[in-house]
């Protein structure tokens, strides 16, 4: 097992800050101090004006595999996330077939092996995704998921989604997630529903089909003492209605997505469908709202919904193209930039939302988001938080192209991954 | 201009400006051999991915009246039933040689995505609910005949499906740049989810608004908007918001009314106000190849935006009158 030392940086974890070196070995942090020095054969890992950080943890991707290799794999979705300084991922099961099955469940896993991040799996809540009967929830959490859901289809009937919350108390750690958007409501829109999809005559998704879901889950959690989380929460009343259940301490928790924090629903105006995904771009009073969710902790997360496509399914007019976009290789700068550098967040902040809390919701907290000391897990991340860059779809890991973020100007960059001790990025430079 | 995507693209100096333009070429079409050499040597392409026989006829009897060249793409004659991508359709297109398309789509903004991916012309032919730019210069231009030489006053009521009719979406946008009060009439469930920005009043109550306007713009009615309980029966719909004899009978004498078509005669407009003398709707259909006309001849003619064409007097007395980019 390969040493490393990474030198000259600023250690931020969930116990604080402070100026240190690491050294890594044998897959663990086994010091943390000044002036390491470095062994014959360990590799050095530069961090001079770098934060030092655990891995981040990205709760919500698509990898497409099985099902839609030619828009993304687990090697390439993993390597993106890689690059993002993510060191595990929830892999949804919208994919083909459904991760309704152990053996699907198996197969994901094993590819995940060998992948630049660890790849956790999302089960079903129901057969097929069908939101009818239950999926062998048992059997899915025995091969270690946590995180239940129907991904982007909601659980439609509030008896189905009793019956999972009540189901799941059963498997301790286990969460039902939801895609927050009602299925009648939102049928046949494809942007968010207001000023400008009045104008541009786009069919709609209106901000209640989020609230009305948020709102008769979170009674169903109280009705069964179940644990929910809200999928990517997109608007202000959403973000209310957590805050309230909160404040009444039920088992819920919420995530936010980069563009629904950084993003409006103005930017469809181009017709350009890279800027459509569900739940879709809101207004600007709802990406208030995000933020302020995020600052005073009513949303606990931040998760991108990376969601590949080739580019031909985005060659199409904006109503015709599936919705998505890339999001494991922006999220940090985003994060950075939009929350950090405007000073909503502070850094020890946004690593909560990107690291610690997010590997809590998904009960991955014991390998990862761990406190940067002796004997801990080495999923590190290694952030330059003055990098410069232009996100450019081209140039990205992914077998696809779609970033709403190319060509915008962002601060922030991981540097260095590290994953189980061994450098899956070395200066932005993907090692597997 | 390169491309006609939106009113927008317009505003109320280059519509007038379209609409100087279409009397000159109004005029052409009325000669005993109807066509001028103006676009000789272009090659206009029309590519309808919905059925539209009036706007795609409209459109190339305007390019053949300009001695352009035509050809005709449409969906069930195509690739595009074998999943070819918009894209790809268009670089095919495009690599025949060609100088505009003129394009009609059932999603919103395809003209706009098509125009990022040519160097040709787009002529935007109506794009979902989006926009029909050449309904609404026709429109105008037929209005302006009637009313002119201004629109400024005139108060039109727009009545029927506005949330789904790109026809409406247009129309405001140009009846307004040119100086009418419009106000929109329609159930709730018939009108858009927020009409911020607008230039347009807002009324549920067809008679009541009936007595003070100029201009009735009625709009078609789909049978499908019934089964999607956006209200609960044509009849019903007919009874509350349709131009029946009884209603046309208390308009103002000079009334005129206007449909894009194809009409629904019995829902939104009587058989015998379709054919009646304020009805306009046959010479809107006329009225809509010398404005296509003008509409190519400026996106593709020669030179200047609105040269001198042998045999051509394009009259400019108007644009005087147009009130000044910026003076909105």
């Amino acid at each position: 097992m390969t040493e490393l030392v990474i030198r000259g940086g600023t250690v931020i974890d969930e116990t604080g800050e402070r100026r240190a070196d690491v050294r890594v070995a044998d897959g663990r942090v086994t010091e943390v101090g000044s002036g390491l020095s470095a062994g014959a054969g360990a590799t050095v890992l530069d961090a001079e004006g770098c934060v030092v950080a655990p891995g981040l943890v990205d709760i919500q991707v698509h990898f497409r595999e099985p099902g839609r290799e030619d828009a993304e794999t687990i090697e390439t979705g993993a390597r993106g996330a890689a690059l993002g300084g993510f060191t595990a991922v929830v892999a949804m099961p919208n994919t083909t077939p459904p991760f309704d099955d152990p053996a699907v469940v198996k197969s994901v896993l094993e590819a995940g092996r060998r992948a630049a991040c660890e790849v956790n799996v999302a089960g079903c809540i129901t057969l097929g995704r069908a939101g009818v009967e239950l999926a062998p929830m048992g059997e899915l959490y025995e091969l270690g998921v946590r995180v239940f859901t129907d991904d982007g289809d909601c659980v439609p009937t509030a008896a189905v989604m009793r019956r999972a919350l009540e189901y799941a108390r059963a498997l301790p750690g286990a969460v039902i997630s939801q895609h927050a958007e009602d299925p009648s409501l939102v049928a046949g829109g494809h942007m968010h529903e207001g000023e400008w999809s009045s104008r541009l005559g786009i069919p709609g998704r209106p901000a209640e089909a989020e609230s009305i879901i948020v709102a008769r889950d979170l009674e169903l959690v109280r009705l069964t003492g179940g644990r929910y989380h809200v999928l990517h929460m997109s608007t202000a009343r959403a973000t209310e209605l957590v805050r309230q259940a909160k404040a009444e301490g039920l088992r819920v928790t919420a995530e936010a997505s980069p563009q629904h924090f950084s993003l409006t629903d103005e930017a469809c105006a181009s017709f350009d469908p890279v800027f459509k995904m569900n739940p879709p771009l809101r207004s600007d009073r709802d990406v208030a709202a995000i933020i302020a969710g995020l600052v005073d902790g009513t949303i606990d997360a931040i998760a991108t919904d990376h969601a590949p496509h080739v580019p031909e399914a985005k060659a199409q007019p904006f109503e015709e193209a599936p919705p998505g976009m890339l999001g494991v290789e922006t999220a940090l700068a985003v994060t950075l930039t939009k929350l950090v550098e405007p000073g909503s967040l502070t850094m020890h902040d946004a690593l909560a939302l990107l690291s610690w809390r997010p590997a809590r919701i998904a009960g991955l907290e014991a390998r990862h988001g761990r406190p940067v000391a002796p004997g801990e897990p080495a999923n590190l991340c290694v952030i330059d938080p003055a990098e410069q860059w232009v996100p450019d779809g081209e140039r990205m890991a992914s077998r696809s192209r779609n970033t709403p973020f190319a060509g915008m100007k962002l601060t922030g960059r991981a540097r260095h991954t590290v994953l189980r001790g061994e450098p899956v990025v070395i200066h932005g430079e993907a090692q597997r | 201009m390169k491309h006609l995507l939106s009113i927008d693209d317009l505003g109320p100096v280059g519509i007038e400006a379209i609409l100087d333009l279409s009397e000159s070429f109004s005029e052409v079409t009325q000669r005993e051999i109807p066509k001028v050499p103006a676009l000789r040597g272009k090659t206009v392409v029309s590519l309808f991915y919905e059925d539209s026989t009036r706007t795609r006829i409209s459109f190339e009897t305007a390019a053949k009246r300009l001695s352009a060249d035509t050809m005709s793409f449409t969906i069930s004659s195509s690739s595009v039933k074998k999943g070819e991508s918009l894209l790809d359709t268009v670089q095919t297109i495009e690599a025949m040689g060609i100088d505009a398309i003129v394009v009609r789509h059932h999603a919103a903004g395809a003209p706009h995505r098509i125009a990022q991916w040519t160097d040709a012309s787009v002529i935007n032919a109506g794009d979902g609910r989006h926009e029909h730019p050449t309904q609404a210069l026709l429109d105008c231009f037929t209005l302006r005949r009637h009313r002119g030489p201004s629109l400024a006053g005139s108060r039109i009521a727009i009545v029927g499906d506005i949330r789904h009719s790109r026809v409406a979406r247009s129309n405001v946008k140009a009846f307004a740049a040119l100086g009418a009060e419009v106000t929109l009439v329609a159930p709730p469930t018939l009108l858009p989810e927020s009409l911020a920005g607008w230039p347009a009043t807002v009324s549920y109550d067809l008679d009541a608004v009936l007595p003070d306007v100029d201009v009735v713009y009625l709009l078609r009615i789909q049978r499908e908007r019934a089964e999607a309980s956006r209200f609960p029966s044509l009849r019903e719909y007919t009874s509350r918001y349709g131009l029946t004899v009884e209603r046309a009978a208390r308009l103002k004498p000079d009334v005129l009314v206007m449909h894009p078509g194809p009409m629904n005669r019995g829902v939104e407009i009587a058989a015998e106000v379709a054919d009646g003398p304020a009805s306009l709707v046959r010479e809107q259909v006329t009225n809509g190849v010398a404005v296509r006309m003008a509409v190519l001849y400026s996106l593709l003619g020669s030179s200047s935006a609105y040269p001198r064409v042998d045999g051509m007097r394009p009259t400019h007395a108007r644009s005087t009158d147009a009130p000044k980019e910026g003076a909105r």
